[in-house]
């Protein structure tokens, strides 16, 4: 009948949007966005079966012609339903085991530092400078119309040469650690390309580990609502062979 | 119900505040059906805007003279919009259709009783929510308009007053007032719930003969009573935060629109504990009901026992235990431990164990029917199976943290939500409308324009929803009220422009169910007593219920499990 139809339709619609898809995954820029697209395919591959297999049932149910039965075999009911919690405990295991895990992340050593810096509406980035230290910062030095955005002390020394743009530059092949700061709503820094984002908490500093393999340019999004302006927090993560990279934070 | 009002014909003002069960149902479902026509326009703006956010159109203006000056809607008003979609739809569409309105209806009978526990209570509890109702529509309609931090509120921006942003002064306030009276509302009906099934049964009607839509009633309201506290508790604390200065949500040393904050030392993860601790158990509350419904129909329309009834039991049980451990998984990304995100993601995915159960015993109860009936209300429910399960496997995407790491936020996450939280449960209250109108108005909804309806609907929410997920895939945020800052999005336009254009159309379907429901409250043919041959109390207030599963057959021959 139409319902069993209409269910095989949608099964068959459900793998051509997956075969050719209107759109996809932007490239993968880092062995844990590779690994993340490894993870997602397994997903993928899991869950699909299970949704084809449900909806098939179902379809099969409502379509076939079956006499019609005076007394329903009933005492399998609990065994079945038992085996049927078993078995997706087993297919939940089978996903979480082939995943990496939260937990296999290990801290990097002797990682470029750069501080991010997110507010309404807009993204700055500072690098430490030629001591490889950073100046304090406060918020009472915060002036955004004096090139200021991110409020660096002026009487700490240490921050003199310290370099505050409003694009990350990072170098390709090299352990990066982003430090997320925010002055006043949640944000969230999200780069497609790498494949996780993270929220920025005001009162929080929290780490972002980076290795980024491939040289390109990707955009930065803001990805937790923090207001008016949240579409508009653009910049660009620029991807940099190593020395080019060296070069250019000794031009500043 | 004192049984005079109904032979003298009550006054006008005693059946508006009426403690009649069913008429506070029929309140209950007209308020959450008005909820859901508006809840659905905002969402047919929202993807309008999406799609031509140039598009002049003259009658913006003329509502939002000030956000939609010229006839362009602004990005505060559809932020505002957004916001406001969201929360009728999860407070005053998902909280109330499945939970309020038809509890109501027929937990009473099913029980073998005559009334709710507590009926003045519940009469209260009905005129409070209209109050919540009206709080919330009035924190649009002042000057300044109504908030933009979405249904979620998460602090700062929610806790800090207009500076964060418009919106966010008395508007942002009248919504934390609103829900806040929100949840007084549905704490005094679950309780009512509650001590109706602990008090009211039919002496000899023992927990495990009850009913499977009056054990998920059962389970929501507990749920309702762990969870709608802590929100309380928690809009009471932010709005202190808004109004009197306290700091529990906001931390020191902010800089807010060039001003500087005079809070200090609050968290905004507290918050985001608080809110979801009540908010996951919420997603339960909407889908529990449905989940009872749609085990009693299934079993109705095929003219047996559930599969196992045991089965059908507990697992919505388990799933409303499980429910209220996992708030965390909203939370990966928010900063918190890496070793709390794999603890809550276990759970999480622990929680497809007791769903793969039920999927099996709607399954298998159509699968071993003595004779399957597809109703109207039989339809929606195989829907409802569908959907449910295409909704729940996208789940197990979301429940491991490095997945989620990135389809956070995005449009996977509203397609997610949108199929199992908005599409499955409103089957569910399709089904329920279709299966006991006779018992709301005493006569049939139409069941040719019903069928119509529900095959439109069905391939209407796939339409929609299968390809959104895919706007996901690519990456692209939700809650972002205009597309064109980002190069990255404009691949993805033509599939916008898909989703908004069968969003109209589902919208436009909407209006058979519309036309239907009113006709045939007017002139729908008369119902009997038990119109669906139903096995269940609500049908039969003389049945036998002694040493009788609640859905065996006596004539039938089937036996309960």
């Amino acid at each position: 009948m139409l319902l069993g139809l209409i269910l095989l339709a949608t099964v068959v619609a459900a793998c051509l949007l997956i075969l050719h898809p209107p759109v996809w995954f932007p490239v993968a820029i880092t062995s844990a966005a590779v690994a993340y697209d490894r993870q997602f395919s397994w997903t993928l591959w899991v869950t699909g079966s299970l949704f084809i297999a449900a909806q098939l049932l179902l379809a099969w149910i409502v379509i076939r012609r079956r006499k019609s039965v005076t007394r329903p075999a009933t005492s399998s009911g609990v065994r079945a339903s038992l085996f049927a919690a078993v078995a997706m405990i087993a297919v939940e295991i089978a996903l979480a085991a082939h995943g990496n895990g939260p937990l296999s992340h290990s801290e990097p050593k002797d990682a470029e530092t750069i501080e991010v810096y997110a507010h309404q509406f807009a993204w700055n980035f500072r690098y430490p400078g030629a001591d490889g230290v950073f100046g304090r910062v406060g918020t009472e030095f915060i002036a955004d119309a004096a090139g200021n955005p991110v409020g660096i002390d002026p009487s700490d020394s240490r921050g003199n040469d310290d370099i505050v743009t409003p694009v990350l530059r990072i170098p390709a092949g090299r352990d990066v650690r982003l430090l997320l700061h925010s002055r006043d709503v949640i944000h969230d820094f999200f780069v497609r390309e790498l494949r996780t984002k993270q929220d920025i908490v005001p009162g929080m500093v929290i780490p972002l580990d980076i290795h980024a393999d491939r040289i390109g340019q990707y955009e930065i999004a803001c990805a937790e609502l923090c207001g008016l302006g949240h579409n508009q927090m653009h910049s660009i993560l620029v991807v940099m062979p190593g020395e080019e990279y060296d070069r250019w934070k000794l031009q500043h | 119900m004192e049984a005079t009002t109904l032979i003298a014909r009550p006054s006008l003002l005693r059946r508006i505040f009426s403690t009649d069960h069913r008429t506070i149902a029929r309140q209950y479902f007209f308020l959450s059906l008005f909820a859901v026509v508006v809840g659905v326009c905002l969402s047919l703006l929202m993807r309008f805007h999406l799609v031509w956010p140039r598009e002049k159109v003259a009658w913006f203006e003329a509502i939002w003279s000030v956000r939609a000056e010229g006839g362009i809607m602004t990005e505060e008003l559809y932020l505002s919009l957004m916001t406001l979609h969201g929360t009728i739809m999860v407070f005053f569409v998902l909280t109330l259709a499945p939970l309020n309105a038809f509890a109501n209806l027929v937990l009473p009978e099913q029980l073998g009783g005559k009334e709710m526990a507590f009926p003045r209570m519940n009469m209260l509890s009905f005129w409070i929510t209209v109050a919540s109702f009206l709080t919330l529509l009035s924190a649009c309609v002042f000057d300044e308009g109504g908030p933009i931090a979405g249904w979620t509120a998460y602090p700062p921006l929610s806790a800090v007053g207009a500076v964060s942003g418009p919106g966010e002064g008395l508007g942002q306030t009248l919504w934390f007032v609103s829900i806040g009276i929100f949840c007084i509302a549905s704490l005094l009906s679950a309780m009512n719930i509650i001590s109706t099934v602990i008090e009211c049964r039919r002496p000899g009607m023992s927990l495990m003969q009850m009913p499977l839509t009056s054990w998920n009633w059962f389970v929501t309201s507990i749920l309702s009573v762990l969870s709608f506290p802590v929100l309380l508790a928690a809009g009471l604390l932010i709005l202190l935060d808004r109004l009197a200065g306290t700091s529990f949500f906001v931390p020191g040393d902010l800089l807010i629109a060039e001003q500087h904050s005079p809070h200090a030392g609050g968290s905004p993860l507290l918050w985001q504990h608080l809110f979801w601790f009540f908010g996951h158990p919420e997603v339960y509350i909407a889908i529990l009901p449905g989940m009872g419904i749609v085990s009693h129909i299934i079993s109705n329309f095929s003219r047996r026992a559930p599969f196992s009834y045991r089965a059908c039991v507990w697992a919505p049980v388990a799933i409303a235990f499980l429910g209220m451990l996992v708030w965390g998984h909203h939370m990966f990304i928010s900063g918190i431990s890496p070793y709390s995100a794999m603890t809550f993601s276990l759970i999480t995915m622990s929680i497809g164990a007791p769903s793969a159960v039920l999927v099996l015993n709607w399954l298998g109860t159509a699968y071993q029917a003595v004779k399957l009936e597809f109703t109207t209300a039989m339809l929606f429910c195989m829907g409802f199976v569908s959907l449910f399960v295409t909704g729940g496997l996208t789940g197990l995407f979301l429940g491991q943290p490095e997945i989620d790491a990135y389809f956070h936020d995005t449009a996977f996450v509203v397609a997610h939500f949108h199929m199992i939280m908005g599409m499955a449960a409103l089957f569910a209250v399709f089904a329920a409308t279709f299966y006991w109108f006779p018992l709301m108005f005493g006569r049939m909804l139409d069941e040719r324009l019903g069928k119509l309806h529900f095959y439109l609907t069905f391939i209407g929410a796939y339409a929609l929803f299968l390809p959104m997920h895919f706007a996901g895939f690519a990456g692209n945020p939700r809650r972002y009220a205009d597309f064109t800052n980002f190069d990255f999005f404009q691949a993805g336009m033509p599939l916008q422009r898909w989703i908004t254009v069968t969003a109209f159309a589902m919208g436009a379907v909407q209006l058979i169910f519309i036309g239907n429901l009113f006709r045939s409250i007017f002139s729908g043919a008369k119902a009997g007593a038990n119109p669906w041959n139903g096995p269940t109390l609500e049908w039969n207030a003389d049945a036998e219920i002694a040493d009788r599963g609640p859905y065996e057959y006596p004539d039938a021959g089937a036996d309960a499990n």
